[in-house]
């Protein structure tokens, strides 16, 4: 029997459209916004000004401290101005104006496709080149990568965990990676094996990508180190938590991390962007973005520049549908619906999803029946339907005593309510009061 | 028969009496002296218990005026300085005389002057939509018009008005409880002086962005033109980050800002028609630029 993890788990149809679409190569902007916050942490501070020259893979921000990132220019050009733009969610936030002019990249970048295998670097060198390079978890959490690769004292890591479920709908990218960046992937995992130095690295995948399982098998041969796993289709399986369930058999405690079971998990697109960074010595400026949709004439695969206008992408597949009612950065579960167009590709942006208008409105609310199907597909054994109603009479204390900080906002209770209760807006409002509740605690 | 009654009655006054000694002797035992001004100064408050004053309610209130030594910073925005008066009389110490207030909403962002350029289906909650995105409008600073504030509000002061989808403030109920002012997540709504015959002069934007990006998202914000700055004969109009404030204590109601207002972001409310001719025909003439806009 295939693989999976135990606690909950919806399956939305997968509709994954673009699965056999080659990634192709976006054309380049004209102009690009990059924001200097495109992770969790603290924002990046700029280092350029309006008027500057810059090349692709120049540092346009420098991290502020520890669990920040670096911020590259993506394209060469002239700074058009550092200033508050609006972005996806319609509040303006600093970015970094662009206009693109030629495509020269910075001194000691190597764009060649040639694949370099032997790792030179030592553990500390590749965490550094990580650091530099401004990578980011790609799965669309965007957590500073060199901080997972940085093991505190006292933390023992045994098992490195490859994520290459996408158990979000429509999204492929990912699965192109592993598909057409196989080579270029594997080195990236033995990377990142070195930088924690740990003998072990398993690769999930879902059952629903044979291919792709085949394919890295067929690389691999008899590598008696990585090993990939087929998985049985089940959402919300991409999620760390739910992957080290499934592949490993063990439960992060609750406030935990990864690491207390002596495990760290980063996502294909990662492990890509650590072998560019490596062994090319190419900051992460560009990321594979599925670009889809029921009604779009030409859904399909693209690798882009950080801080293509989203709009760009969708003509480059066809332009928008007329039917189009939402836009969706993310997959359909657990994405973010665009207040604009103009809002630029991060690297955190996994796909674009156009839905059309029937299915982008919401369906009038019912009241709770208590049929507890929430209860059931939670994958971190929460009861949702509790936690939403603690958070509507903004009760914080019993939100945070029922473990509401162990949401992952996966979406599958929302997703399964008959009563098709906004659950997760709730939690995620309760969620915010509850971190700030916490946070005045400690300064206390 | 007659005997059983009668059994039945003394056992059960002996019952009674025994009960009532017992009770008696425990609450004797367990007695705990609390402060009998507590209850009279509980008395004079309003006995709204909506937390405007900063405690729970007004028992807690109470408590808390009876312990403290100075009761200068403390004050009771419902019953205002009467109510305090009469606590400082049955305390026997000395208040500052506060200037009443009232809450003000800081948005003319209504569906006629700023347009809705997305739409939100989300729990019909301001705090939960600001956590969420910018607004179904292009100003992020603007009110929502969720309610937050109509549901916290215990004096039924501050409603929703249909027309405009936006908040508006009844003045004769409003207490300045302050209740709405935490609610609100966009921090629009803040509480200003009382002038007399409540007259308001206020800025009515929170809009901080710059001019261009201010107007095209409403019609009515502030650009932050440091016009009204230059006309204030008092000092009493500040700007920061594109955003003009006029200070209530230095305000004088003379309304020289609202005329040189271009965006009519300056509210003016309570005041008799003006006399002033030059004023009238610019206000029509913008109003029926307005109107044509709209058709």
């Amino acid at each position: 029997m295939l693989k999976t993890f135990t606690k909950g788990g919806v399956h939305p149809a997968e509709n994954k459209i673009t699965q056999d679409k080659a990634i192709e190569k976006a054309g380049l902007p004209k102009k690009v916004i990059i924001p200097i916050a495109q992770h969790i942490g603290a924002p990046s501070s700029p280092v350029v000004k309006k008027k500057d020259q810059v090349k692709a893979g120049d540092v346009i921000a420098r991290s502020q401290g520890f669990v920040s990132s670096n911020i590259h220019a993506s394209v060469s050009g002239t700074v058009a101005k550092v200033d508050h733009v609006v972005d996806a969610s319609g509040f303006k936030q600093p970015c970094v104006v662009i206009n693109a002019e030629d495509d020269q990249w910075a001194d000691g970048i190597d764009t060649s496709d040639a694949l370099v295998k032997d790792i030179d670097a030592s553990a500390e060198e590749i965490r550094q080149k990580v650091l530099e390079a401004g990578i980011v978890g790609m799965g669309g959490a965007t957590f500073p990568s060199h901080v997972k690769l940085s093991i505190p004292e006292g933390k023992h890591v045994d098992t490195l965990v490859i994520n290459g479920v996408e158990c979000e709908p429509y999204l492929t990218s990912d699965h192109r990676v592993m598909l057409e960046r196989a080579e270029e992937m594997l080195v990236g995992i033995r990377l990142l094996m070195k930088a924690l130095g740990v003998e072990k690295a398993l690769i999930g995948i879902e059952n629903n990508k044979p291919d792709a399982i085949a394919h890295l098998n067929e690389w691999l041969g008899d590598d008696p180190q990585i090993e990939v796993y087929g998985l049985k289709v089940k959402y919300p399986q991409g999620g760390e938590k739910q992957l080290i369930n499934a592949l490993l058999d063990r439960e992060v405690p609750s406030g935990g991390l990864p690491l207390d079971v002596g495990v760290v998990v980063h996502n294909v697109g990662t492990a890509l962007a650590v072998y560019e960074a490596v062994q090319k010595n190419k900051p992460l400026v560009e990321r594979v973005v599925t670009v889809t949709g029921p009604s779009l004439t030409h859904p399909t695969n693209l690798l882009v520049r950080v801080g293509t206008p989203v709009g760009e992408l969708i003509e480059a597949a066809g332009g928008l549908p007329e039917d189009t009612g939402k836009v969706v950065s993310g997959g359909p579960m657990m994405g973010k619906a665009l207040k604009t167009l103009d809002a630029p590709v991060v690297k955190g942006t996994s796909g674009i999803l156009v839905l059309p208008q029937k299915w982008a409105h919401r369906e009038k609310e019912l009241h709770c029946v208590r049929c507890a199907q929430c209860v059931d597909a939670c994958p971190m054994g929460l009861e949702p339907y509790l936690l939403k109603q603690l958070a509507e009479r903004e009760r914080f204390e019993d939100l945070e005593k029922n473990s509401v900080l162990d949401c992952i906002e996966c979406g599958s209770c929302s997703f399964t309510c008959p009563a098709r209760l906004p659950l997760v807006e709730y939690i995620r409002y309760g969620k915010t009061n509850v971190n700030q509740i916490i946070r005045n605690r400690k300064q206390q | 028969m007659t005997t059983t009654v009668l059994y039945t009655i003394l056992s059960l006054s002996g019952l009674g009496a025994v009960a009532a000694m017992i009770l008696y002797a425990a609450a004797q035992k367990f007695k705990v002296y609390e402060d009998p001004r507590i209850d009279q100064v509980e008395e004079a408050l309003p006995g709204a218990n909506c937390g405007g004053c900063g405690y729970p309610g007004c028992r807690q209130f109470a408590e808390a005026l009876v312990k403290a030594d100075d009761i200068s910073d403390y004050y009771c925005p419902v019953g205002g300085n009467d109510t305090m008066k009469e606590v400082a009389q049955i305390l026997g110490r000395e208040v500052a005389e506060q200037e009443p207030k009232v809450a003000v909403v800081r948005c003319n962002g209504s569906f006629q002057n700023r347009k809705r350029t997305s739409i939100y289906e989300g729990p019909s909650s301001c705090a939960i939509e600001a956590s969420l995105f910018g607004g179904e409008t292009d100003c992020q600073y603007g009110c929502l018009g969720k309610g937050d504030c109509v549901e916290v509000c215990d004096f039924e002061a501050i409603f929703m008005n249909e027309e405009t989808g936006l908040p508006y403030v009844i003045d004769d109920n409003c207490t300045a409880c302050g209740a709405c002012v935490d609610a609100c997540p966009n921090n629009i709504i803040e509480l200003r002086k009382r002038y007399k015959k409540d007259r308001k002069i206020y800025v009515s934007c929170v809009n901080e962005d710059k001019p261009a990006a201010a107007k095209k998202a409403c019609q009515v914000a502030c650009i932050g033109c440091n016009k009204c700055v230059k006309v204030c004969p008092f000092d009493a109009i500040t700007l920061e980050n594109n955003l003009a404030y006029i200070i209530p204590d230095k305000c004088k109601l003379c309304r020289k800002c609202v005329d040189v207002c271009p965006t009519n972001a300056i509210a003016e409310i309570g005041f008799p028609p003006r006399r002033n001719k030059r004023r009238n025909a610019k206000k029509e003439s913008a109003d029926q630029e307005q109107s044509k806009n709209q058709s």
